[in-house]
């Protein structure tokens, strides 16, 4: 939680920064926000010197609406499940009027050296919760577009990817692929007119990081793809939202438009001769439309359906161009690796994944909210430690059954592997994926079967019916699974089932499809165990399979 | 097929002319004549395909492809429970039987109970807060499932109140 911009030279000023993203929202930040604005007025005297000001998301999403509090010379702290009753005590506070404990608001203070902040290392989210994220001014005070400006002025595209691929940076999306090689792709392409899109698809439950990059810091995102545009020579952009993200949504507009006023997006940008025209396309609620060529489909107002790669967008994208594709967190991550160097991203995280990446922590979990962390990381840490286990969990575990990563496309890691370092290899051997970074936690009072069901059921519903595979072969899997919920399975159940397993995932169109078995394969390889239990003679099935 | 007044239709030109009467804009319009309307009936989409210079069939195609575009109109309430992964895990399924029960009528029937509609979202992102709900598009926090009575009284307080069903003796 700290309170200063990246380089850290300028201290805090005496303020209450309030959170605004959605999930504070709806647990009543606008309300305390007005409350708080109301107190000062009636208080005056020294707290009239104490700042109010709406930024974005504070990290501790289960326990909103957040109030984080910077006074000069002391450290910043946290207040959380505020009231707007509570506003006049937490102004004196603010004002150095009374102490916290004397105002009754011990039990919701969270001081900066709480594990949740202080194993945090934030890149991505550098700026999130310390940015208003309605005001440029403010993202440029805090650097926002600095890099922009030096790459556009000092540097050529070739030395822009040169940093990239130095850092190591890999797709934060979900596939990992190297940014870097990615970039050279397009930009090597033949000459011609190329496009970059922002994958702001984010639709695997359970993660909200790009939401909340999106509601918190929206110019980061849009200096980052700018940059990218600028490194493989594009000058058409698109950012694709899906629509169940209204504020995200209103805030990016709100950001594109400021941008465009300011000549940091359009024609001659900041003076040079690089022009990118960048619009916003809202989805319409349909997963498949993460994957990159059911996404260009979607943009081009069609059904969001995917097509064989090859040709990837690379070669072949957006209206017949060269296309680059990236996530939110990726091109968020840009500035940053810019302004410190690709040396110094690649000194973060372990050899094969570096960087930090953003995990939204949520499920069965004492402290909710998004977690950025060095890669390599043990889950037991972001779970556990992070966390905080279990609500009510004990032993080493902390009540842990299992941690699901990757949505629908991941798998469930045991407790037993809790010592794994999070990374993309160590979850894939695991038989998960780090995906684009939900994690839901899971107690003993969650059943596996039912989980894979659970996503199962999504895919059925979320399967775009191009291909047979995906479209008959999720709804079979879904009704075998019913079988082992309802605990009337046979023996025949469990092989067919991971017969039609290999079978969905060796010839599905897409990623979409070939993924959705890993919910059922993950599941019934660290808790084969519960799907026996669910059959109508144990015993046999226990005996027939090794 | 019903003809729409001719306001709505002009609106709906008007909305095609914003967006530069550009076919890869159909999504955009489509949205906007849902926002206008409540929902997308046929002459509306008959529309959107003239001005558009689009297939009836290929405007149809994409408003029944994806889940947000309602073909139907919608009923005066509408409720959406969450099955994220994160809601599933903190009793979002549990949480949609009961609004079942209480409002009597049936997950994702768009007709509901005629005043309610109750329909699945896969995720809306607000996993920190789970289970969630959206009610008229306002999202809810924190459902107290392990507290019947408090449960009770924050679906009271939303209006997901029981429809009017036969007393049984």
């Amino acid at each position: 939680m700290r309170a200063m911009s990246s380089d850290g030279a300028t201290p805090p000023p005496l303020q209450l920064r309030c959170c605004g993203a959605s999930g504070c929202r709806c647990a009543g930040s606008q309300a305390l926000f007005a409350a708080l604005l109301q107190a000062r007025d009636q208080l005056g005297g020294a707290a009239e010197a104490v700042l109010i000001r709406s930024v974005g998301c504070l990290r501790l999403c289960g326990r909103g609406p957040l109030v984080a509090l910077d006074r000069p010379e002391h450290p910043s702290c946290l207040y959380a499940a505020l009231t707007p009753q509570q506003a006049p005590d937490l102004l004196a506070v603010a004002a150095g009027l009374a102490d916290h404990r004397q105002r009754g608001l011990a039990a919701q203070r969270i001081a900066a050296d709480h594990p949740f902040f202080a194993l945090q290392r934030p890149v991505v989210l550098e700026h999130c919760g310390l940015v208003d994220p309605e005001s440029i001014d403010d993202a440029i005070a805090l650097g926002t577009y600095a890099q922009l400006r030096r790459v556009l002025a000092e540097r050529t595209p070739e030395q822009v990817r040169e940093q990239v691929k130095r850092s190591g940076l890999r797709g934060r999306g979900g596939a990992g692929y190297p940014t870097g090689l990615k970039w050279d792709t397009v930009a090597l392409q033949p000459p011609g007119p190329r496009s970059v899109v922002c994958n702001a698809d984010e639709g695997d439950p359970g993660a909200f990081m790009d939401r909340s990059v999106l509601e918190s810091d929206p110019h980061r995102l849009i200096e980052g793809l700018a940059i990218a545009a600028f490194a493989v020579g594009a000058e058409r952009g698109v950012v694709y939202v899906r629509a169940e993200y209204p504020l995200a949504v209103e805030r990016l507009r709100l950001a594109l438009k400021q941008a465009r006023a300011r000549s940091l997006l359009g024609t001659a940008i900041a003076g040079t001769r690089f022009s990118l025209r960048l619009e916003l396309r809202v989805g319409a609620g349909a997963y498949v439309c993460g994957e990159e060529t059911a996404l260009l489909a979607s943009i081009e107002g069609l059904r969001g359906t995917p097509r064989p790669r090859p040709p990837f967008p690379a070669e072949l994208g957006l209206a017949g161009a060269p296309t680059l594709i990236n996530n939110v967190e990726t091109l968020a991550a840009i500035p940053a690796i810019l302004r410190e160097g690709g040396d110094w991203y690649a000194a973060i995280g372990t050899a094969a994944s570096r960087g930090t990446k953003v995990f939204a922590l949520s499920g069965a979990v004492e402290r909710t909210g998004l977690v950025e962390v060095p890669m390599g990381t043990s889950l037991r840490t972001v779970v556990c430690t992070i966390g905080g286990g279990v609500p009510g969990g004990m032993g080493p575990d902390r009540g842990v059954k299992a941690v699901q990563t990757g949505g629908p496309s991941g798998g469930c890691i045991p407790a037993s592997h809790l010592d794994t370092p999070v990374a993309y290899e160590s979850l894939r051997d695991l038989g998960s994926i780090m995906g684009s970074g939900g994690m839901v936690v899971m107690g003993e009072a969650t059943a596996m079967p039912e989980v894979a069901r659970h996503f199962m059921r999504f895919s059925v519903r979320e399967s775009c019916g191009k291909c047979v595979p995906c479209r008959a072969g999720t709804v079979q899997l879904a009704e075998l699974l019913d079988r082992f919920v309802e605990r009337r399975a046979t023996l025949a159940d469990l092989e067919r089932l991971e017969l039609l397993c290999a079978m969905v995932q060796a010839t599905s169109l897409c990623g979409l499809g070939q993924a959705a078995p890993n919910p059922v394969l993950s599941t019934l390889r660290w808790f084969r165990a519960e799907y026996q239990a669910a059959c109508r003679q144990p015993q046999r099935c226990e005996g027939g399979v090794p | 097929m019903e003809a729409m007044p001719q306001q709505v239709a002009e609106s709906i030109s008007r909305l095609i002319r914003q967006q530069h009467g550009r076919p890869d804009a159909l999504i955009e319009v489509l949205h906007r004549v849902q926002e206008r309307i409540g929902y997308l009936p046929r002459p509306a989409l008959a529309q959107v395909a003239r001005e558009l210079r689009l297939p009836l069939s290929r405007v149809q195609g994409v408003a029944s492809f994806y889940h947000l575009f309602r073909l139907t109109a919608p009923t005066a309430h509408r409720c959406a429970v969450c099955l994220g992964t994160a809601c599933f895990v903190q009793g979002g399924g549990e949480l949609a039987a009961r609004l079942e029960r209480r409002l009597g009528l049936r997950l994702d029937d768009p007709a509901g109970n005629g005043t309610w509609a109750l329909e699945h979202v896969s995720c809306v992102g607000a996993c920190g807060q789970a289970p969630v709900l959206v009610v008229d598009g306002r999202l809810e926090p924190r459902l107290p499932l392990d507290d019947p009575e408090a449960l009770a009284a924050r679906l009271d307080a939303l209006g997901l109140a029981g429809a009017l069903r036969p007393v049984v003796p």
